[in-house]
């Protein structure tokens, strides 16, 4: 059975999803995580979705779901590398990715992860 | 011989050298030759290529409907002569003269083929004009449609032209807008700062539109959009340049800005990013 | 107005959404469309396409290629014999804020496309169909 790969980089998560998800895989990335976050202790995911040509309002939850529930278990998660087409549709659909934090790219996204917060020297954004 | 309409296929099957000849020379003969664009040899060898494929054609029957399948190689290379003629630079005329150069030729060479009957031949002639009317009008129509796209083209590189995105500082982008938006170009601008931010890892742009008469609904919702996009990528975006009236409008248009951060000038906005990606800027004490 | 090509294929599982998305887009490609409407258009497709599976209880989807003298583009069509809508109007309503309830997908569709229509009666099924000019 097919799984999205899930690496541990120090005590971050990294997914990188690179395939067109049906459902079955993505709810399985999400059980993976919640799994991943407990067992390692993670103090936060960096999900790459820079292959992604595609997000639609179901992804888009699932995004959101994950960020939900490593917060839940302690941990932040960022969002990393939407493409601008991605980001234009997704504002045209209306979906807002609440309570999911971005970055543009792994390297960015680590830094958040790594100040904690979302504002610091304004890079990133945790969507309100 | 003498069914209605064979005549042209018989005469060009017969005589497609003579006829090849004849035709070159008018084409070179012609006001409407264009040797800076292309050169004899070259119009030689589309001339000969063409007859190839016009006497199959007609070797199939179905004229004088040159929209038949049978026709496909026909217009095909129609198409692609008119087409490489349209990027050149010919004038439609100057393309359709392509074909309608042909019927010199061809009308006598009927003479001479039914020299016999004047009937017969007034009848070949005129089957003989239709065709090449119609081949001469899907010639000038291709064209068009080339040039369209050509203009098309062109028009959507002005817009990318007419909309650099600069980069102000390490991380700091600026979009400077000058003159009147509309959706198209609101787009492009869109499509293409976000394309920047990605590509230089930028953490704040700015859209600024001091350059911008007046600001209506749908760009005001555009620009809004942009910086929702920049957003859920990872950038901040602020608007700068907002002038009294543009401001007016925008409250009494109920453009909701949320928590855009908008600032009058350009200057400001920028302090404000260098402020938020922790740089500072010091100026030498006077001594 | 010709439709130049025409497709059809069911919607019976999530790999067909994910089959639906990938046909689109490659029909998109080959119409030459920008790489902002071919998002577009292929994510309008598997929202439409999700709520055949989800709310339709499976059903199909028909591709086609559209020429209109000056220009090109893509209809799609979405059907399903299930439930069918109730209220339409409200379907159309966006409820993505809060990432649940409704968010039938459908209000976001048509606002991805040029053309949308939606014929839907209680336990009669529903059709969606959406156009996007190239």
């Amino acid at each position: 059975m097919e799984r999205i790969p899930i690496l541990k980089m120090g005590e971050f998560l990294l997914v990188s999803i690179q395939v067109d998800m049906h459902d079955r895989l993505a709810m399985t990335l999400q059980d993976d995580l919640t799994d991943r976050i407990v067992k390692t202790r993670a103090r936060g995911v960096l999900i790459d979705i820079s292959a992604l040509e595609v997000v639609d309002s179901f992804i888009g939850r699932m995004l959101g779901n994950i960020a939900g529930m490593s917060r839940v278990l302690d941990a932040q998660t960022v969002v990393v590398g939407m493409q601008p087409a991605v980001a234009i549709t997704l504002v045209e659909l209306g979906m807002r990715l609440t309570g999911v934090r971005t970055a543009l790219n792994i390297e960015k996204g680590m830094e958040l992860l790594r100040n904690g917060s979302g504002d610091v020297n304004g890079h990133g954004r945790r969507q309100e | 011989m003498g069914r209605n309409g064979s005549g042209l296929a018989d005469i060009v099957r017969k005589h497609e050298t003579e006829l090849l000849n004849a035709w070159v020379k008018e084409q070179l003969a012609a006001n409407t030759l264009r040797l800076d664009l292309l050169n004899e040899s070259e119009q030689r060898e589309q001339s000969r290529r063409f007859l190839g494929v016009f006497r199959e054609a007609l070797g199939r029957g179905d004229a004088p409907d040159v929209m038949a399948p049978a026709w496909g190689d026909v217009r095909g290379m129609l198409a692609e002569i008119s087409g490489a003629r349209a990027k050149q630079g010919f004038t439609p005329t100057e393309t359709a003269a392509f074909i309608f150069s042909l019927k010199q030729p061809v009308f006598a060479r009927l003479r001479q083929e039914y020299a016999g009957s004047a009937e017969i031949l007034v009848d070949e002639t005129w089957a003989a004009n239709v065709v090449l009317d119609k081949l001469g009008l899907y010639t000038t129509e291709v064209f068009q449609k080339s040039r369209e796209e050509i203009i098309l083209r062109q028009q959507q590189e002005l817009l990318e032209l007419s909309t650099p995105v600069v980069q102000l500082w390490d991380g700091i982008l600026a979009v400077p807008l000058i003159g009147t938006l509309d959706s198209a170009r609101t787009q492009v601008v869109m499509e293409s700062l976000l394309q920047r931010i990605v590509e230089t890892g930028a953490a704040i742009a700015i859209i600024d539109i001091t350059g911008v008469p007046t600001v209506d609904t749908l760009v005001a919702q555009h620009l809004l959009k942009t910086v929702a996009a920049a957003r859920l990528m990872g950038a901040d975006c602020m608007i700068s340049g907002i002038r009294p009236q543009i401001a007016q409008t925008i409250v009494h248009l109920g453009v909701e800005l949320g928590s855009v951060i908008t600032k009058a000038t350009l200057a400001d906005a920028f302090a404000v990013a260098l402020q938020k990606t922790g740089a500072s800027l010091s100026r030498p004490t006077p001594r | 107005m010709a439709v130049v090509r025409s497709d059809s294929r069911p919607i019976r599982s999530s790999d067909d959404v994910v089959a639906v998305r990938q046909q689109v887009r490659r029909w998109a490609v080959d119409l030459q469309f920008s790489l902002v409407d071919q998002t577009k258009l292929v994510t309008a497709a598997s929202e439409l396409a999700r709520n055949t599976l989800d709310h339709g209880g499976g059903g199909s989807a028909r591709l086609e290629a559209l020429n209109d003298g000056s220009r090109r583009g893509i209809r799609l069509s979405f059907e399903d014999k299930g439930p069918g809508i109730v209220d339409i109007e409200l379907a159309l309503k966006d409820g993505y804020t809060t990432g649940a309830g409704l968010g039938l997908g459908l209000g976001g569709a048509r606002r991805l496309c040029n053309e949308f229509a939606i014929v839907s009666r209680r336990g009669e099924g529903t059709r969606v169909t959406v156009t996007k000019w190239r």
